[in-house]
């Protein structure tokens, strides 16, 4: 992983947290297990050749400019789009959620959190339990289309997370929320990952909410990761909190916005 | 393979089980030549003629039954020396485009109407649903009564036969239309025709031709129809005038007309798919 070298402006002291990300991986089973992955569209490479390890009950959170192959990524990960090369090593149960919720028009809330499983007693009260978890049991019998965007998003959600995916994987999914949606859906993704302990590859743009959840953020640039640090802070976690705050001006400088956009060289 | 699980897994005792990774199944839409598309589709056809061909020539086929290939291009090279074919085929042609082009006409009105407004739809829909359950050969007695049996009264039967596909086709396309874009281009001024032209029908094409293609299919059987009677040119006199002198040569010979007919039909429209919607290869699941 070329990438971990990066340097970056000196970050956090490890000893902070009681353990460091790091620590728990080191142990931890494997979920993602990525070598040489290559993959272009016509004459544009996206991936070349990356190698990526994620363990158990780690959250990783993929930044990139738009292009760079995030969404790719994910879907070489989720089984939907084949690699040029290399191999792809994922769990069994893994589940997406994406941008928007992709939810049947046709099927009551229920029937669509619990699609594709056994008709069964089990699968109906699994749904409702996961229902209950984003808070919509009201919801049940409703129609998509009566649903709010934050609450259809919540029922694909909770579709991703009744299957116990040892792999969630999550495409830009607050990106179409208004902000205060988003702030609630981060939290609840947050806690809902926290009890049931999948690895989660987020995709976004949104370097708040790395900074906010993720374990560990990695940042695609030119079809490899410029960027793969962990983020030792305690949750949860403080916004405005000064090393939160040193996170988010590093990662946009290497994402060629804010303050230190400048500086981008002397980083990558 | 199971024995190194185990032996790892005993070793590391402390860490849970591991989940076993596997290489997503994925589904591989398999490249395929671009020059074989076409050899493709002329596959199917072709196996039919050669299977025809060799059964005529084992003896299989009587002649009585079916003529053979050499016969019915014999058949096919007499009349089109004497110039008949090339005059009944665009007689033919001529009907049915001017029999289509006022079914669609009409229909593609009746349908934006009925598919954009409440009231429109109230008024029409019944009527057509009606127009549709009439089967159009039952109307041809009637028809004769009302226009003699001359050119109007063919094309008025092709226009009611075409009339109701291509307005249930273009209802369900209109209908189908995102009503949040019509909104949004509603907010920017457009309006009236220009909304029609500029953004609903456009987005309702895709409804819209094969609406086209089944008119035009149509057609084909309106025409047999309506060359029945009172006419001394057309595909539909040469099945009439085969049947009369039992020539089962000029039976097939027509029965390839109309296949080729129907070929070139839906051609056309293939064309018109391609050039009039360049923005629908553009499409991508991301």
């Amino acid at each position: 992983m070329s990438a971990a070298e990066a340097p970056l402006p000196p970050l956090a002291p490890r000893e902070r947290t009681a353990t460091t990300a790091a620590e728990r991986r080191t142990g931890s089973p494997l979920a993602v297990s990525l070598s040489g992955v290559r993959k272009s569209f016509g004459d544009k490479t996206v991936l070349s050749g990356i190698d990526l390890e994620i363990t158990r009950g780690e959250f990783v959170v993929l930044l990139g400019p738009s292009g760079t192959g995030k969404t790719t990524l994910l879907r070489l990960l989720s089984g939907l789009e084949p690699p040029d090369g290399g191999d792809v090593l994922v769990p069994r149960q893994r589940t997406v959620v994406y941008q928007e919720p992709r939810l049947i028009p046709s099927k009551r809330v229920l029937a669509n959190v619990s699609v594709g499983q056994k008709r069964a007693q089990l699968t109906r009260d699994n749904a409702r339990r996961a229902l209950a978890e984003v808070n919509l049991a009201d919801k049940e019998r409703a129609w998509p289309a009566t649903l709010s965007g934050g609450e259809a998003q919540r029922v694909a959600l909770a579709r991703a997370l009744v299957r116990e995916p040892e792999l969630l994987l999550l495409d830009e999914p607050f990106a179409a929320l208004d902000a205060l949606t988003r702030l609630q859906m981060q939290d609840l993704v947050g806690d809902l990952v926290a009890r049931h302990r999948p690895a989660v590859l987020l995709v976004t743009h949104d370097v708040d909410e790395a900074v906010r959840l993720a374990d560990r953020v990695l940042i695609l640039d030119n079809g490899g990761f410029a960027v793969d640090v962990d983020i030792d802070l305690p949750r949860p976690r403080d916004r405005n909190d000064p090393e939160a705050l040193r996170y988010r001006a590093t990662f946009l400088a290497q994402l060629g916005v804010g303050r230190h956009s400048s500086t981008r060289q002397d980083i990558s | 393979m199971t024995a190194v699980v185990t032996l790892s897994s005993s070793v590391r005792s402390d860490a849970p089980a591991a989940p076993k990774l596997e290489t997503p199944r994925y589904r591989r839409t398999r490249e395929r030549p671009r020059w074989i598309s076409i050899p493709l589709r002329f596959l199917v056809p072709a196996l039919l003629v050669a299977a025809w061909s060799v059964g005529s020539s084992s003896g299989l086929l009587s002649p009585e039954i079916l003529a053979g290939p050499p016969a019915v291009w014999q058949a096919f090279v007499e009349l089109y020396q004497s110039g008949q074919l090339l005059d009944f085929g665009l007689a033919s042609l001529q009907r049915a485009a001017l029999g289509v082009g006022c079914g669609v006409l009409i229909g593609l009105v009746l349908g934006v109407l009925s598919g954009l407004s409440a009231l429109g739809e109230e008024l029409i829909d019944s009527t057509m649903q009606i127009n549709r359950a009439v089967p159009f050969l039952a109307l041809v007695p009637l028809f004769i009564a009302w226009f003699g049996i001359d050119e109007t009264f063919k094309v008025v039967l092709i226009t009611v036969a075409t009339l109701a596909p291509m307005y249930a086709y273009t209802y369900l396309g209109v209908r189908g239309v995102d009503r949040k874009m019509v909104e949004a281009a509603r907010g920017f001024g457009l309006t009236g025709w220009r909304l029609v032209f500029g953004a609903i029908l456009p987005t309702a094409l895709p409804g819209v031709l094969m609406g086209l293609r089944i008119c035009l299919s149509l057609s084909i059987t309106g025409l047999i129809a309506a060359e029945q009677v009172g006419t001394r040119e057309g595909i539909g006199y040469l099945v009439t005038l085969a049947q009369e002198y039992n020539r089962t040569d000029y039976m097939v010979l027509c029965i390839v007309m109309y296949a080729i007919l129907g070929l070139v039909f839906d051609a056309v429209v293939r064309v018109i798919e391609k050039f009039a919607m360049p923005w629908r290869q553009l499409s991508v699941t991301r």
